[in-house]
């Protein structure tokens, strides 16, 4: 695996950083025929936005799914806020899922309920006053820029708007931590753009760590030379030359990590299946 | 070869049980541990049981009706037509009634369980319901096993109330007897050991129902087509097993109360 650093700019030192709120060790899975995931490695440290890259059917979905608990490996161990979760019980699974936010590849959004029920769904079941559920439902959809879909059913709502209220229900609650599974894709470029800003706004402004699966280069690009401006409220590129210390990339291929690195080591990798990706 | 087949086939019966025993008990152990979600378990009681009446009520009626003319033709052989109501309300309630209201109901909701589960597995809405902390077993399974415990054993007292109406009526206006010969037999010769018998068995179709349709909607794989597989395989399971309980449950309430 190519596991170079680059020199400029430094990411992270994982050694002398905080404890990885994610780290996969070895992590194998199959159904019913060759592995999925072989042997995967890595971690995502606090503050840290992490990008896999891979072409379609390499198991990038799995292995979001296997993060968050809802799927177990067959070896290997993963960490989840530093609790070992490859053989915890579903129940106990149930509370650290709270702590995380995740963003399905079409949303997954409840079709019967309301887009404010649908934000609000984990409010919801912890009983938290009608008042404050408006008021944080509100915060929510204003950060993806929908106040004025609160009262519609999803069916009315068109695929990229479907995939920014899913944002804003992962949002809500200020996870710990954001799993992203293709925020993208099937999306014109202008949609793309509006859901990168989202992600890259959360990023800058609350810096939660995240993972960030899609196949789709010119996005992860764009997240690792763009910066969120405060001031002017949207995304800027970073000067011309200057990379996100924070976000770096994972390549799979054919269910095994073959790359983890920055954005100058991807660009600089002599993998051929990174190139040929790559090109 | 064959025997390969006949051996993966066995593998997948046996697998499916245990998984459907696990499934099942996991289901009514969260009735004794909170969340219970009480919200949802009124509004599967309104589906499972205000929308089934309609349909309870007419086989019900259909049913009794069919019983008195066909006992009352078999019986005027032997000049016993005066017992009709005695056999009609006694076969209801204790075998048509709860089997015939289970039959239906589970073609009714336990394809729409299936069906409702099935497709929010395939657009992912489960595991986002699994994602954001709440637990699907309690929250849409419990709720639907209990409502339809519930609900079926009233819809049985209506599907039996039908049922004798039914006959009642067949045997006033078609048969040409007496009415009140036919409610005092109807009604005299009942006795507790067969209301027990007729009111325990929707208790355990309930469960049969809601659980096989809960069990197959979790369990579809394979898009829009999986989701038709699973509403077919949710409705011929649970009537199958409903019938099949049946048995087992007659032959233990007799040997009960012999």
């Amino acid at each position: 695996m190519d596991n170079s650093t680059a020199s400029t700019p430094e990411p992270p030192d994982p050694e002398s950083a905080a404890p990885p709120v994610v780290d996969l060790r070895h992590v194998s899975i199959a159904f019913d025929g060759p592995p999925v995931l072989d042997d995967v490695s890595f971690s995502v440290a606090p503050a840290e936005t992490r990008i896999l890259l891979g072409p379609a059917g390499v198991g990038k979905s799995v292995l979001l799914k296997l993060i968050n608990g809802l799927l177990r490996p067959d070896h290997g161990a993963i960490h989840l806020f530093g609790q070992e979760i490859s053989c915890m019980p579903e129940e106990k699974l149930f509370p650290l899922r709270t702590r995380t936010g995740m963003v399905f590849q079409e949303g997954a959004l409840f079709d019967s309920l309301t887009v404010r029920d649908n934000v609000a769904y984990q409010l919801i079941q912890e009983r938290v006053p009608d008042e404050e559920i408006d008021s944080r439902v509100h915060e929510a959809l204003s950060f993806v820029g929908l106040e004025e879909t609160v009262s519609l059913f999803p069916s009315s709502l068109s695929g990229g708007m479907r995939r920014r209220v899913a944002i804003a229900r992962a949002f809500i609650r200020h996870p710990e931590l954001l799993l992203y599974d293709s925020p993208t894709g099937g999306l014109d470029p202008v949609t793309c753009t509006t859901i990168i800003e989202l992600i890259v706004k959360e990023r800058d402004v609350h810096q939660t760590p995240s993972l960030l699966v899609t196949h789709r280069l010119q996005d992860a690009f764009t997240l690792c030379t763009h910066r969120f401006d405060t001031d002017q409220g949207c995304m800027v590129p970073l000067p011309k030359g200057q990379t996100n210390p924070n976000t770096s990339f994972l390549m799979l291929e054919e269910g095994r990590l073959i790359f983890d690195g920055s954005l100058h080591d991807l660009l600089h990798s002599e993998n051929p299946f990174v190139r040929e990706f790559l090109e | 070869m064959a025997i390969d087949r006949i051996e993966r086939t066995a593998k997948e019966i046996v697998l499916t049980v245990q998984e459907y025993s696990l499934f099942a008990l996991r289901a009514f152990q969260n009735l004794y541990r909170p969340p219970i979600y009480w919200p949802e378990f009124l509004i599967q009681c309104d589906i499972i049981g205000v929308g089934s009446l309609s349909i309870v009520m007419l086989s019900g009626i259909s049913t009794g009706g069919v019983l008195a003319l066909q006992s009352a033709s078999t019986l005027s052989a032997f000049g016993a037509t005066a017992v009709t109501g005695q056999f009609v309300s006694l076969t209801m309630i204790r075998e048509l009634g709860p089997v015939l209201t289970g039959v239906m109901v589970s073609g009714r909701n336990a394809s729409s369980m299936a069906s409702e589960l099935g497709s929010m597995v395939v657009t992912e809405q489960i595991d986002a319901m699994r994602a954001l902390g709440v637990d699907p077993s309690r929250k849409l399974v419990t709720p639907r096993i209990f409502a339809s415990i519930a609900m079926l054993f009233f819809l049985t007292i209506v599907a039996d109330a039908s049922g004798i109406l039914g006959g009642g009526a067949v045997t006033v206006f078609m048969n040409h007897q007496n009415g009140t010969q036919y409610f005092s037999m109807a009604w005299e010769h009942l006795r507790y050991p067969d209301i027990i018998q007729g009111l325990v068995k929707p208790l355990f179709f309930g469960y049969i129902l809601g659980s096989i349709g809960c069990f197959y909607g979790l369990r579809t794989t394979g898009g829009t087509q999986g989701v038709g597989r699973s509403t077919i395989q949710a409705v011929v399971t649970a009537s199958v097993l409903i019938i099949f309980v049946d048995f087992l449950i007659t032959q233990l309430l007799l040997a009960m109360f012999s």
